[in-house]
Parts: structure tokens; C-alpha cells; sequence
């Protein structure tokens, strides 16, 4: 169990490193042809193990889930002077079904990536990336020793740093990765710290170990272990109030948002807190502190996420509401409702990435005001990217219905009975069904303006001559409008919408997308393989990208019903999931309403003067900006004055200050011999005078 | 006869030529300074031969000695002292400032004894260089290679 | 050695040696005082002859005559033919001193007084009794070419040296290998 277990993690990581040294082995050799066949052989190299390894991971989680529970092994102890680390893994319910989804989702991933990234230069490097952050998360959700899972956290952190500066040629995209990068670094420190309080208060980095010591610990430990794991899970799962990398993220290639930034490794820190539950469920301000922030970080970002324009910007702003979810859940004491959203989360998130990736790989824009009417040109996209907006509003009958269900169930117990405080607890539920409507009315936004309503892609003014700023957005899809917010909010917000806005009126349906237009599909036709056809219009993406998105659809369809173990379809509770679902239905509601008036316009018009605020997620980002960043790059340049003037000074200064006291003392170098001599024969009679007086 | 007036001698005879070498500008004059000195020495080494009543009479011969080493030393100083004269003009220990790093114009300098056709040639370069380069340059040393490019 | 006779009742001998003594530090006085360079000269004369008197008192026969042969004859002579060539200037000059004067009288007065106490703390019951031949000629002569005649030769060697460097450094028609 064990063994196959380190297979599991082990098959991804040697395609890493295979993927990385073998690539391009023997020849080295690059460009045009040459890329084309390390790409094919790098597809190989990361898909074979992919496969082998959901399947082992799949057979593990069977075993696990029928029957054996749980199972640990140690491979080796490593001892450090004080406390040992026991490099071991653990095998039960939990990690197993984690497990499941992490190398599901990876493989879809992969999969996907080949058609999405097919050209792309460093698509080798890429899918090693893939396979190494695959195996980190693995690492993390199977380690028996709290140690073992700091490593594989860490080594995700890297993967996802990595990942999102894939186009680092674009500087916005390398800066995005380093601002994950750094925030996600300063949750870190306390998850390290954290890691030692709790080992150093057991006497034992095992995660069993640990567990079975809490009730011996003082409460002033456990607390202060907890918040400090809790900024690592904050800083990692993009919980208020260190989310704001997780937007920014968003610069990465799609297929890495789907993977990384929605449905697993945000998702480690959720896991984490499921996994320590014991140690956070007797650390009750903690699991306060959880309540408020998950339930600020829920609502606010819901609404955030209504004012978007981008549309993985509001994937990546729902992504932080349903983590925040979980992470209520988790404050509220059901660890396995989480884990159940978890699950499903990571199912339908990554579907509706995925998804998106093909809308904006097809359309050639991040933006959903250059979106519209791709219902019936993307007829499989549209089927599946409805299931998985179903499944994020939580309808009925898909998976999210079931784990939304858990989660505000088990909020609304908190209420009654559990850790929280009433205050809390009360914020929590409320934010939870403020929150449901909201979500409904952001899918339904996204849904409507990118499948419904008439095309927005337009032809340009002059279609034969390249447009700069519209081949460079085809080039990169979209990425520099991604990671800049539109400062001004109504829907010009890039140049090509407003050209949208201008030609919309007398173009419509019949004219030739600008797609048609050889010219801006030329370098489009550079990054991917498979360029959308020149002739037909917009076509559905390329199959190695279709099938990644209807196996996902599946399970986004039907997990609930199996209900992995934790909780399923037999105990819905009835009321509560009426009343979201109602919820959900009356937001989604409102926005078709807004939208019926004026199809073309944005439904999130209606928000009037707060859709600027809401637009930049209230602000956060300029607040930290002029908090933090500011007085930092301040104390930069003050130190680096100080370095220029002081200390450069000092040693300039020195070195000044001994020449001219050499100066005083070459005086006496002038050259004359008498007055040496005569120097030579005081010192010699002070010597001697010194040797009769003192001898 | 008592040791010490002997010695006494000595060490003043000794102590005047210190004072000879130190304070004597002209080397001939610091040449005689030296032999003052050795005479001194040899004094000493003449009266302690006396008397420790030495059989081999090592103080005198050794005296002896000092004075054949003192005339090859008077003959190659005057000759090492033609020599600077015929090279430099002067024989004035404190014009020999070739020791220095950076030679320094003494304020004493400004009438100098130089060959005649030096002075002219080499008064004529620091002049014009000054000129060139400002008043705030001290004129460049006759003595001294680097000041006269 | 073992009893000192009285200071208060110096020999003839002493008082002779003393009188010299003076005459002798007198004239180095002068010699390193005067402003005549060749006063200085003719003052080193009576110095050195002075000393000669002095080694004649002490029973160095010998010595006294090789100095009075060398010193006076060669070294002044040849010192004469330096200030000579040299172009010095005859009569007074005022610039036959250094402005590094003060140092060096304070430096020599410094010495004179940690000589002369070193030596008449060290010697103050030393006494030499002077018997006359001690220093003649024939002693002399034997102990040079019985003991000490390889220093004798060697110095012969030097000497050659010294006249060979001499000669080199006086001509102007010999030059340094370029």
C-alpha cells in the first residue's frame, strides 16, 4: 500500500526530471522543427506517468475507501539532535480521495496543455513543472510528518511561481509571479513557525504523533501553533487577507490557472487545516479567526468577482469565495463537508478553467465585453462550462449542489452547538447565503456574456493591417489586461472593446470576426498548433483539449451522488438546500432581468457607483500597495542611500583620511639623509637610555 | 693612569662628530665628522689595549687597522663626492633629496647652484609649465628627474 | 687594579694626557663649528695631531706615528684636494650648516652625556698602569705579522679594492655597462 503509494508520488516526479533533462537529449538543438519533436516527446514523457499514476492513485483510493483505512509506512528517520523527521507517508480516506482529484485534474491538465501550449517554445519546461507540482502536491496530501509536508508545500509554492511566469517575457507576468511569489512566502514563515510550535509542544513531527499530544497541550500553544499554521493556510489557500496574489495569478497560461490556482494547490491549505482538524477543533479563537475571515473573504469576493471583466479574473475571484467555503466549513467543525467541496470544487473549477481557456484561446481575449454569442459555435464548451457553472451556483442535481449543501449545513449547526462563537457564527451563516445569491449572479453574468446575447467580435476598421495592441492580445491571450484592473470602470476598458462598442450597432451577427482576418491569427497560429479556422469562423478547440473538459464534466456532473466517502446525496438537508438554492435562483435572476433589457451591455452596470469598487476588489490591492509596498521600497531606497552615502562613505572616507594623514607623515619623507640619521640616532640613544634605566 | 679620562675624551670626541654629521651641510665637512668619529674609537680601543695589557695587542693592531680602513674610506667618499659633484653641481647634503617620494621645492632652493646651461633650459620648462597649467603649481625641481618632464 | 690611587693627585703623565685631551676635543670643536671649510680642515690637523699625543702618552709609539703618517699626512691632505675640486668656497661662508642644526646639537649633547656617564659609571676604578714599550714597534710588528697577518693581507686586498673603486668612480671616461 505504501510502496504503491510512493509510485504514486514518485511517477511524477521522475517525469519531471526526465521531462526537464530528457526533452531535448541528445541533440540540444532548437527552434522550428526541433521544438515540435521535444515537444511531442515531453507530451509523452509527462502524460505516461500521469496516467500510471491516477490509476495507482485510484486503486489506493478504492482499497482506502472500502475498506483497509488508514495505513502508514515509514521509509526512513532522519535524525536532527533534537526531534527526529520521520520521512513517512499515510494512507487514509482523506488523502486517497485528495489524491484522487490531484492526479485526475493533472491529467486533464496535461492533456490539455498539449493542445493549448502545442508550439509554445518552453512547453518542455512547462509540463515538467506540471509533473513536479504534481508530485509536491501528492508529497504534501500523503505526508505522515508535518516536515515531509513543509517540503512538498514549498515545492508547490515554487511550481506555482514558475508556472505563472511561463511568459516571462511579458514583465506584468513576471511580476505577477513574484507577488505570489512573496505573499504566499510571508504566510509561509508563520507555517514554518507554526510546524515547530506544534512539533516542538509534541515532541514529534508526526502528524499522528501531533494529534494524539494535543489534548496534553496547554492552550496558549495550541492557539498560537494554529494561527501561525493558519497564515501558511491563508498565504496558500488565498484566504483574506493575503488573497490578493491569487487574481494576479491569473497571468499564467490557463491550463496552470485550472490546475494550480483553482482546484489543488489553493486547495492544500484547506486540506491541511482538514488534516490538523483535531489541532485547530481545540483552538477555538482560531477557528474564530477562521470564521471572520473566510466569511469576509466569501462575500467580498463574490462580489468582486460581479464586477469583472476578465473572465478568468472572476474564476480566480470565485475561487477565493469557495475556498473560503471550505475554510468556513472548516471553522464550523466539518472537516469532511469541506473536504467534500474540496473535491467537487477542485472538479468543476478546473472544468470551468478549462473551459475558459478554450473560450480565450478561441476568441483571442480575456475579456468577456469581446466575448458573446459563442453558444452555438462552441457547442461542447458551452454544455460542459454550463454543468460547471451549475455545479460553482449549486444547482441541482450536479456535485455542487450536494457539497454546497454540506457546507451551509454545517454553518448553520455551527450556530446552535460547535467551537465558534455566536458572533462568529452568525457572520458566517449570514455571509454564507449572502454569498450563495451573489455567486449565482456572477455565473449567470459570465454565462450569459460569453455564450449568449450576439458576437462582439468584431471585425477591425481596416482588417489587412496588423493591429499592434490586438495581435499582441492574440499572441498572449489577454494577459496584459488581465493582471491590470480597468481603472475606468465602463466597458471601453480595452481598445478593442471600445472599437467593439463603436462597430457593434451596424456589424452585427453576419460580419466576419476578426479571427477571419489572416493577420492577427498569424501569431496565433504561432502559439498554438491548431490556429481557429481562417475560413469557418470560430471552431471548437482542438480535441486533446475537448476531452480533458467532458471527462472532467463527468464527475462535476455526478460526485455528488457518490458522495466520496464523506457525505453525499442520502443525507441532503432539505430545507438549507432550498433555501440556497432559491438564493442562487434570485441572483441569477436579477442579473437575466438586467441582461434582458440591454444584451449587449454588462449586467454589472446595475452596481452604479459601486462597480469600480468592486471592480478592484475593494481596494485591497492599492491598500497593501500604500501599506506595505510603499514604505518598504521607501526603506529601500533609504537603505540604499545609506549604503551609497554612509557606508560607501565611511570607506571612501577612510581611505581619504589616510591619505592625508599619510600625508602628515610623508612630511618627514623628504629626502634628506641627515634627518634620518639623525632620527635613526635618537631612537638608537632612547634605546640605550632605556636599556641603563630600565636594565 | 685612570681609564676614565681617556675615555671621557673619547666619548666627547665621539659626540662632536655626531653633532658633525648631523648638523654639517657640506660632505667634505661630514667626511671629517666621520674620521672624528673614528678617532674617537680609536682612542678607546688603544687605552682597554693598555690596559687590559693584552699579549696580542689586538687594540693597538685593530687601531692600526681603523686607520688603513679609515684612509680607503676617505679615498672612495672623495671620490663617491667628485663624483655627485660632477653629476649634480653641488655637494650640499640637503639638496639630495632624490630619497624623497615627492620631492618638495624647500624655499631655500630658489637660488640654486647649477650648471649654467641647466639652469637656464630646465627655469625656462618650469616657467613655461606653470604657465600652462596654472599659478597654483609649484615649479618643477632641477634636481629631481620626475619634475622635469 | 685592585687599589685606584686618588683622582686628587693626578701623575704628570695624566696631566699631560689631560692638557692634549683638551687641545684635541678643542680643535674637533672647531673643526665641526668653524665657517671656514678649510680652517676646518687645518683644525682636524691639530685634532688628530693632538691624538697622537695622546696614544704617544698612553705608550702607543706606534699607533701615535701611523696616525700622525696617515691621518695628517694622507687623509687631510686628500680632504684638502676634495674641498679643492669640489670648488668650495675659500674664506667664511654662511651656509657651511644645515637648518638641521638645533636637532643635531640637541641629538649630540644627548649622546655626550649618556656616553660620559655610561663611562665614568663604568670605568670610575679602572687604572691602567703605563709601562713605556709596551706599543713599540717591535711588539707591534710581531703581533701583526705573527697573529694577525691574514687581517693584515685581507685589509691589504680592501685597500686595493678601495684604490680601484676610486680610481672608477674619479674618471669620467669609464662608463657603466648600458
Amino acid at each position: 500500500m505504501i510502496a504503491v503509494t510512493a509510485a504514486v508520488i514518485l511517477l511524477p516526479f521522475l517525469a519531471a526530471v526526465a521531462g526537464l533533462l530528457g526533452s531535448r537529449f541528445p541533440r540540444g538543438a532548437r527552434g522550428g522543427a526541433a521544438d515540435l519533436a521535444a515537444n511531442r516527446r515531453a507530451a509523452l514523457i509527462a502524460i505516461v506517468p500521469a496516467v500510471l499514476s491516477m490509476l495507482l492513485a485510484l486503486w489506493t483510493a478504492y482499497v482506502s475507501l472500502t475498506g483497509t483505512g488508514v495505513s502508514t509506512g515509514t521509509l526512513d528517520v532522519i535524525p536532527t539532535g533534537s526531534l527526529p523527521i520521520s520521512v513517512g507517508l499515510l494512507v487514509d480516506p482523506l488523502a486517497a480521495s485528495v489524491a484522487v482529484l490531484v492526479t485526475v485534474v493533472a491529467l486533464a491538465v496535461q492533456v490539455y496543455s498539449v493542445g493549448y501550449l502545442a508550439g509554445d517554445r518552453r512547453y518542455p519546461s512547462y509540463s515538467a513543472f506540471i509533473s513536479l507540482f504534481t508530485s509536491a502536491m501528492l508529497l504534501v496530501v500523503h505526508a505522515a510528518d508535518l516536515l515531509v509536508l513543509y517540503v512538498g508545500w514549498e515545492v508547490m509554492g515554487l511550481c506555482s511561481y514558475l508556472l505563472i511566469g511561463h511568459w516571462w517575457e511579458d514583465r506584468a507576468n513576471s511580476r505577477a509571479a513574484v507577488k505570489a511569489f512573496l505573499v504566499t512566502r510571508i504566510g509561509d514563515v508563520g507555517f514554518l513557525f507554526g510546524i515547530f510550535v506544534l512539533g516542538m509542544a509534541a515532541g514529534s513531527f508526526r502528524i499522528a504523533d501531533v494529534i494524539s499530544q494535543v489534548p496534553q497541550m496547554s492552550s496558549g500553544t495550541v492557539v498560537t501553533a494554529t494561527l501561525l499554521l493558519l497564515a501558511g493556510v491563508a498565504g496558500k489557500s488565498a484566504q483574506v487577507p493575503l488573497h490578493t496574489w491569487l487574481p494576479d495569478a491569473m497571468a499564467g497560461p490557463t491550463p496552470i490557472s485550472a490546475l494550480i490556482h483553482a482546484a489543488t494547490m489553493v486547495a492544500a491549505g484547506i486540506f491541511l487545516v482538514a488534516r490538523l482538524h483535531p489541532v485547530f477543533a481545540g483552538a477555538g479563537p482560531t477557528l474564530d479567526v477562521l470564521a471572520v475571515a473566510a466569511a469576509l473573504g466569501m462575500l467580498g469576493a463574490a462580489l468582486a468577482a460581479l464586477a469583472q471583466d476578465d473572465l478568468k479574473r472572476v474564476l480566480a475571484y470565485s475561487t477565493i469565495s469557495q475556498l473560503a467555503y471550505m475554510a468556513g466549513a472548516l471553522a464550523a467543525g466539518a472537516d469532511g463537508a469541506a473536504i467534500l467541496h474540496l473535491i467537487t470544487h477542485g472538479a468543476f473549477k478546473a472544468l470551468l478553467f478549462l473551459c475558459a481557456g478554450i473560450v480565450i484561446h478561441t476568441v483571442g481575449s480575456n475579456l468577456m465585453s469581446a466575448m458573446g454569442g459563442l453558444r452555438g459555435r462552441l457547442p461542447i464548451t458551452f454544455v460542459t462550462m454550463t454543468v460547471g457553472f451549475a455545479a460553482l451556483m449549486g444547482l441541482p442535481p450536479v456535485s455542487g449542489f450536494f457539497s454546497k449543501d454540506e457546507v451551509l449545513v454545517s454553518m448553520e449547526r455551527a450556530l446552535a452547538a460547535g467551537p465558534l462563537t455566536d458572533a462568529a457564527a452568525l457572520l458566517l451563516y449570514g455571509c454564507a447565503l449572502a454569498t450563495v445569491a451573489v455567486t449565482g449572479a456572477y455565473a449567470t453574468r459570465a454565462w450569459l456574456r460569453t455564450f449568449f446575447g450576439e458576437r462582439r467580435a468584431v471585425p477591425l476598421p481596416e482588417s489587412a493591417t496588423p493591429h499592434t495592441g490586438l495581435a499582441k492580445s492574440a499572441t498572449t491571450p489577454g494577459f496584459p489586461e488581465s493582471t491590470t484592473p480597468h481603472t475606468d470602470a465602463p466597458e471601453p476598458a480595452s481598445p478593442r472593446a471600445g472599437l467593439s462598442e463603436l462597430a457593434t450597432p451596424h456589424t452585427g451577427p453576419s460580419v466576419t470576426a476578426h479571427t477571419d482576418s489572416p493577420e492577427p491569427t498569424t501569431p496565433h497560429t504561432d502559439l498554438f498548433g491548431s490556429a481557429p479556422s481562417r475560413t469557418g469562423g470560430l471552431r471548437e478547440a482542438p480535441a486533446t483539449m475537448l476531452w480533458p473538459v467532458i471527462v472532467l464534466a463527468v464527475p462535476t456532473l455526478l460526485l455528488g451522488f457518490t458522495g466520496v466517502g464523506f457525505a453525499g446525496a442520502a443525507d441532503v438537508h432539505w430545507g438549507t438546500a432550498a433555501l440556497s438554492v432559491l438564493l442562487a435562483l434570485l441572483g441569477a435572476a436579477v442579473v437575466y432581468v438586467v441582461w434582458r433589457g440591454a444584451p449587449l451591455a454588462d449586467p454589472a452596470r446595475v452596481l452604479g457607483p459601486f462597480r469600480v469598487p468592486l471592480e478592484r476588489a475593494f481596494y485591497v490591492d492599492s491598500l497593501y500597495r500604500a501599506l506595505f509596498v510603499l514604505p518598504v521600497l521607501h526603506l529601500a531606497r533609504l537603505v540604499a542611500r545609506t549604503d551609497d552615502r554612509v557606508i560607501d562613505g565611511a570607506v571612501r572616507g577612510s581611505g581619504r583620511a589616510t591619505l592625508s594623514l599619510s600625508g602628515l607623515v610623508r612630511l618627514t619623507q623628504n629626502g634628506n639623509a641627515q634627518l634620518y640619521v639623525t632620527a635613526v640616532l635618537a631612537g638608537v640613544l632612547l634605546l640605550a637610555v632605556g636599556a641603563v634605566v630600565l636594565g | 693612569m685612570h681609564v676614565v679620562y681617556p675615555a671621557v675624551v673619547s666619548a666627547l670626541l665621539f659626540s662632536i662628530g655626531v653633532y658633525g654629521v648631523l648638523a654639517r651641510r657640506n660632505t667634505i665637512l661630514v667626511l671629517m665628522s666621520v674620521e672624528l668619529m673614528l678617532n674617537a674609537v680609536n682612542l678607546n680601543l688603544v687605552v682597554f689595549d693598555v690596559w687590559l695589557r693584552d699579549r696580542l695587542h689586538s687594540g693597538q693592531v685593530l687601531t692600526l687597522f681603523v686607520i688603513v680602513i679609515a684612509a680607503a674610506e676617505v679615498g672612495l667618499g672623495l671620490a663617491i663626492i667628485l663624483a655627485l659633484y660632477r653629476n649634480r653641481a653641488t655637494v650640499d647634503l640637503d639638496r639630495l633629496r632624490a630619497l624623497a617620494e615627492f620631492p618638495v621645492p624647500s624655499p631655500e632652493d630658489a637660488d640654486d647652484h647649477l650648471p649654467e646651461n641647466a639652469t637656464e633650459e630646465t627655469a625656462g620648462q618650469a616657467s613655461r609649465a606653470s604657465a600652462a597649467t596654472g599659478p597654483t603649481r609649484p615649479p618643477g625641481r632641477d634636481d629631481t628627474p620626475e619634475a622635469t618632464p | 687594579m685592585t687599589d685606584v690611587p686618588s683622582y686628587l693627585s693626578p701623575t704628570g703623565q695624566e696631566i699631560v694626557f689631560l692638557l692634549l685631551g683638551v687641545v684635541a676635543v678643542g680643535a674637533a670643536l672647531l673643526v665641526v663649528t668653524t665657517r671656514q671649510l678649510v680652517h676646518a680642515a687645518l683644525w682636524l690637523v691639530v685634532c688628530l695631531g693632538a691624538l697622537a699625543g695622546c696614544y704617544l702618552v698612553l705608550t702607543a709609539e706606534f699607533v701615535a706615528w701611523v696616525q700622525v703618517l696617515i691621518y695628517v699626512g694622507a687623509v687631510v691632505v686628500l680632504l684638502l684636494f676634495g674641498i679643492m675640486l669640489t670648488r668650495a668656497p675659500i674664506g667664511r661662508a654662511a651656509d657651511l650648516d644645515s637648518r638641521n642644526r638645533p636637532v643635531a646639537a640637541v641629538v649630540a649633547t644627548a649622546t655626550a652625556i649618556v656616553l660620559v656617564t655610561v663611562v665614568i659609571d663604568g670605568f670610575r676604578t679602572a687604572y691602567a698602569p703605563l709601562e713605556p714599550g709596551g706599543g713599540s714597534a717591535r711588539e707591534i710588528g710581531s703581533s701583526v705579522f705573527r697573529t694577525w697577518v691574514l687581517p693584515f693581507e685581507v685589509l691589504s686586498v680592501l685597500l686595493l679594492a678601495a684604490l680601484v673603486g676610486a680610481i672608477v668612480l674619479s674618471r669620467t671616461d669609464i662608463r657603466g655597462r648600458r
